[in-house]
């Protein structure tokens, strides 16, 4: 896994809530056995038309905005538990995805991917949004070591939970199955006690 | 003795080691396994030199990316017959048990599971798949992966997860008759909306949980999920261990003994806290239906769509958006509503029981014309016990022929697509844009609501014909 210490990076604002798996990557995308090439088609349905061609009022299609940031409505990731959701937005670009609330199983897809969830307050998130329709060049800083994220159109700076071990493993790349490859010993004396 | 929950009974035991400041490194009882989350966690398994683990706690399934008719012929679609082939490639690579199809035991895995007795009381049980709550029913703590954890799965047996919140959802009271376990949940959620548990595991409990059967309690698990959270359990009771006896790898004899004894030590100990308790008047809930792009957008089936003001705020950019999708007009009554497509299957109500409300209400009468009905059963053994009850000759007077197992227009990665702008009244799990096919207009719905529509080619309550 890559690396995450700080982005400084502009926004791509989605400011819809409830945005499920199935929109990020529609299930007709999901018959692929690798993990590369969701990235186009990311939000595929409201991306392109019937015909394959791109629908120019969805925002990825918008050349206005752009970044490695996606600015997302609550509950962001919500339904099915499908990782290719975290592929096509790894695949896309995004190293972040900040929203007020995240469903569980997304965010745990997203870290293991190296895409950062951010969840930030209700108000932080509403300021951002309306920052980046007045500017589409504004820009956020998410920091991980600090645990904070600043809107730099403002300067407002909020500070994000993260479980300290997911920060441990993105800060240095590291994953889960290392841990569990290293633990081979108390695997088998757990099974031998039942 | 501190009192502790169902939930908490089974996690302790799980417990392999704790990472500091970290997530609970958990050890796993029963994978499932099927073609579309796999590949990438085998591939990575290759990458890294491992073998499987435990080979024998997975099983493999395949079911989401098959087709419903012909399937004993090639897959037609090449893509989905090399992922398909893929997941017998790595069954075979890894010493896994598959059941393939045209395997008796082939089917949707959220059915097969509990129906070979597989799934058992006080398991740990994962898959990559978000309905894997479903086997929360039997009291196991049951929940969806994705395919990295599937890959530590089938290298470790193990899973990091941090520990979810307990929340107990109590359904006072007695269900209406007509009234099925899907509209128990659709109701649940309207009220809890698609995030209203997410952080939490939940369990059922109360009077009207008791009162179901293994399998509506399975729908009910099954849809815990659509309100986010991580999983859905209900104690295990008399109902659980005699479904359970007659199922074939369920333990026997003095093995049966033995774990009944230890089953009956898992039900939440009186006055254990929960981080959340919330209660239902299960008389008050009527026949439900969805009426937007979410499963928490649901209504009793006399009620109309909620108008704008009803909205919060914050929520009204993704109302309208769905209120276009689905073309309806806030503040309409959905009730008389023509529909052009019924789905009955799905793991939510694909098993037996789903089709003999369904049967039982269709017949003598005769399927609306216009309508296209997917009869699709959860698994093969369904199939089986179907043509057993005769009830696929009483389906078939009624004018509906029934398809082969797999999931179907549930999820529409085959054929099974709903075409864009037609209404779907789906006895599946989620009404997201597209998820029944590109612009395809999903209404939830159990089974017997299912049944109404299909017969009028409306949407009707089904106490009124
Ligand atoms: S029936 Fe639907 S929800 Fe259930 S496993 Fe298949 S695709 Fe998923």
């Amino acid at each position: 896994m890559e690396k995450f210490q700080t982005l400084t990076s502009t926004c791509v604002p989605l400011p819809i809530e409830n945005v499920d798996t199935d929109q990020i990557i529609p299930a007709r995308f999901l018959k692929a056995t690798t993990r590369e090439g969701f990235g186009a088609n990311l939000f595929a349905d409201w991306r392109y038309d019937k015909s394959g061609q791109p629908i120019s009022n969805f925002v990825l299609n918008n050349s206005t905005y752009s970044g490695q940031a996606l600015v997302a409505g609550k509950n962001f990731g919500s339904g099915s538990s499908r990782e290719h959701a975290a592929w096509a937005l790894a695949g896309y670009g995004f190293k972040v995805v900040v929203s007020s609330f995240f469903a569980d199983i997304f965010k745990g897809n997203a870290l293991n991917n190296g895409v950062l969830p951010v969840v930030v307050s209700d108000v932080f998130l509403l300021e951002l949004f309306a920052a980046i329709q007045v500017d589409p060049t504004t820009t956020i800083t998410v920091n991980l070591e600090q645990q904070t994220i600043s809107n730099n159109a403002s300067g407002v700076v909020e500070t994000f939970e993260i479980n300290p071990y997911k920060k441990e493993c993105l800060l240095h790349g590291l994953d889960d199955i290392d841990y569990l490859l290293s633990k081979k010993d108390a695997i088998e004396a757990w099974e031998k006690a039942h | 003795m501190t009192k502790r929950t169902l939930f908490d009974k089974i996690w302790d035991a799980h417990v392999v080691t704790a990472v500091p400041n970290g997530p609970t490194q958990l050890y796993i009882d029963r994978h499932y396994c099927h073609e579309v989350t796999s590949p990438q966690a085998f591939d990575g398994l290759r990458k890294r030199g491992l073998k499987v683990f435990r080979p024998e706690k997975t099983t493999l399934s395949p079911d989401h990316n098959i087709p419903t008719l012909l399937q004993d012929q090639p897959i037609k679609d090449l893509i989905s017959k090399h992922q398909v082939d893929t997941l017998t490639r790595n069954a075979n690579e890894f010493g896994l048990t598959m059941y393939g199809l045209g395997h008796s035991k082939n089917g949707i895995i959220h059915v097969i599971g509990p129906e070979n007795g597989l799934t058992l009381p006080g398991m740990t049980i994962v898959c990559g798949d978000s309905h894997t709550s479903t086997h929360g029913a039997f009291g196991s703590i049951a929940f969806g992966i994705g395919t990295s954890e599937v890959e530590m799965v089938l290298a470790s047996q193990c899973i990091l997860q941090p520990r979810p919140k307990t929340m107990r959802i109590t359904f006072n009271g007695k269900l209406k008759s007509g009234v099925t376990a899907k509209d128990l949940a659709l109701y649940m959620i309207s009220q809890l909306t698609t995030g209203g548990a997410t952080g939490y595991f939940v369990e059922y409990a109360g009077e009207a949980i008791r009162a179901l059967s293994m399998e509506e309690r399975m729908t009910v698990c099954n849809l815990s999920i659509e309100m986010g959270a991580r999983g859905g359990m209900i104690a295990p009771d008399e109902t659980t261990y005699y479904y359970i006896k007659r199922r074939e790898f369920a333990p026997k004899d003095e093995a049966w003994d033995k774990a009944l004894a230890y089953w009956k030590t898992l039900p939440t100990d009186e006055g254990a806290v929960f981080d959340r308790a919330i209660a239902f008047d299960a008389s008050a809930i009527e026949p439900m239906i969805t009426y937007g792009t979410n499963p928490g957008m649901g209504i009793s089936i006399h009620s109309s769509i909620p108008t704008l003001d009803e909205i919060d705020p914050a929520g009204r950019i993704s109302f309208e958006k769905a209120m276009t999708y689905m073309g309806f007009t806030p503040g309409e009554k959905i009730e008389g509503k023509s529909i052009d497509y019924v789905f009955l299957g799905s793991c939510t109500n694909g098993r037996i029981e789903d089709f003999r409300v369904f049967a039982s209400f269709v017949k003598g009468k005769k399927k609306a014309e216009h309508v296209i009905a997917w009869l699709v059963p959860g698994s093969w053994a369904v199939e089986k016990q179907i043509r057993a009850e005769g009830l696929d000759k009483i389906l078939e007077e009624a004018g509906f022929a029934l398809r082969q197992p797999g999931c179907s227009a549930c999820l529409a990665m085959n054929d099974d697509k709903v075409p864009a702008g037609k209404y779907a009244v789906s006895t599946s799990n989620r009404n997201f844009e597209g998820r029944q096919g590109p612009g395809a207009r999903t209404l939830l719905a159990g089974p017997l609501v299912a049944a109404a529509a299909a017969i009028t080619g409306k949407i009707t309550d089904p106490k009124n014909i």
